[in-house]
This record gives C-alpha cells, sequence and structure tokens, in this order.
C-alpha cells in the first residue's frame, strides 16, 4: 500500500490551512515519508497537540495506507 | 479483563513503559527501535510491551492514549509520546528533564 507525498501535503493543509508541510520520501517506496509542518497555529499547543493535529489529518490513512510517517512540527520563526 | 483496564494496569504498575513493536533486544521497526535507544542513552529502568505478540493491546493503545502508531512511552501513567516525539524532547534536554522531575529509577 502506498500514498502520493503530493496527497499526504494536501491533507495536511486542508486540515491546518496555516501549515508549512515539506515532505520527504524516507524510503522511495510511498510508505515511508517525513512531514515537517509549521504552523502559527500551533504556537502554545503540547507536542502531542501538534502532533495529533497532523495525524488526525491524515484520518484512518495513519498506520493503514500509510505505514510510517515521521512527524516534526514548529512555529514560524 | 478489557484491554483498557489491561492497559491502565500495565502503565499504572510500571513508571516507564514502553509499548513497542518486537522486544528491546529484536525490535522489529525502525521506530521502536530508535525509541529503545534513546530509553538506553537516558539510562533509566523500564518496562516494555510487544504488541506483535498481542493483537488485543495493539488496536487498543491506539484506542487508550487516541495516538494512532506504535511505539507509545508512558512515564508515570502518563502518555509522552511516540519516537518523534521522543526524539524533539530528547534532543532538547526535555526528556532527560522529565525522567529526573519523575524520580525515576536508572537501568
Amino acid at each position: 500500500m502506498a500514498m502520493p507525498a503530493g496527497e499526504i501535503e494536501a491533507l495536511i493543509r486542508a486540515a491546518i490551512p496555516d501549515a508549512e508541510v515539506t515532505i520527504t520520501d524516507l524510503a522511495g517506496d510511498g510508505d515511508h515519508y517525513a512531514a515537517h509542518v509549521i504552523a502559527a497555529s500551533f504556537a502554545g499547543l503540547s507536542r502531542v497537540a501538534r502532533h495529533k493535529a497532523v495525524y488526525g489529518a491524515l484520518g484512518t490513512r495513519m498506520g493503514g495506507v500509510l505505514h510510517a510517517l515521521q512527524v516534526t512540527t514548529g512555529v514560524p520563526t | 479483563m478489557s484491554s483498557n483496564e489491561r492497559i491502565a494496569e500495565i502503565v499504572g504498575t510500571n513508571d516507564v513503559v514502553l509499548f513497542m513493536k518486537g522486544t528491546p533486544l529484536f525490535p522489529q521497526c525502525g521506530f521502536s527501535s530508535k525509541a529503545i535507544a534513546i530509553l538506553d542513552h537516558l539510562g533509566v529502568a523500564y518496562a516494555s510491551v510487544d504488541v506483535l505478540q498481542d493483537m488485543e493491546i495493539r488496536q487498543g493503545i491506539k484506542a487508550y492514549s487516541d495516538w494512532p502508531t506504535i511505539p507509545q512511552l508512558y512515564v508515570k501513567g502518563e502518555f509522552v509520546g511516540g519516537s518523534d516525539i521522543m526524539m524533539e524532547m530528547y534532543e532538547a534536554g526535555e526528556l532527560h528533564q522529565l525522567m529526573a522531575d519523575a524520580q525515576v529509577a536508572q537501568a
């Protein structure tokens, strides 16, 4: 099972409109990605809350069609 | 006993517990092995649960913490995060601080 990088980015942007999203394909198999998400709306949120927002954007795909997503988050500097 | 009760008992009776794929000696997933490496670097004593051996726990833990992936770290019964958050916190020195504040035993 695999997922195109563009779809991951679009899903995250749809759920977190002010996000700046960088997707990196870790293994070239469409199944192992890293997502770096910068959003002003993350300010004041715990790391768990930020990561949950990103996972929430992907709905049930996380752990299903998308096997692995390494998530790092931040706020604009 | 429901999976929730089983999980509550596990996180309630172990100061530091990692729900992972595989075992500390033989992690079966890159993220789980990264989490183990971090815990070993911290030098804290920890318990681990191989979710690959227990499908009820494997699914139940995701509902318990409302977190979709494995591994999952719990310290003093509190969900801390997966391997990404463990790494971010470790690099920021926050995980070391959290363990010190929680007064968990060293390995």
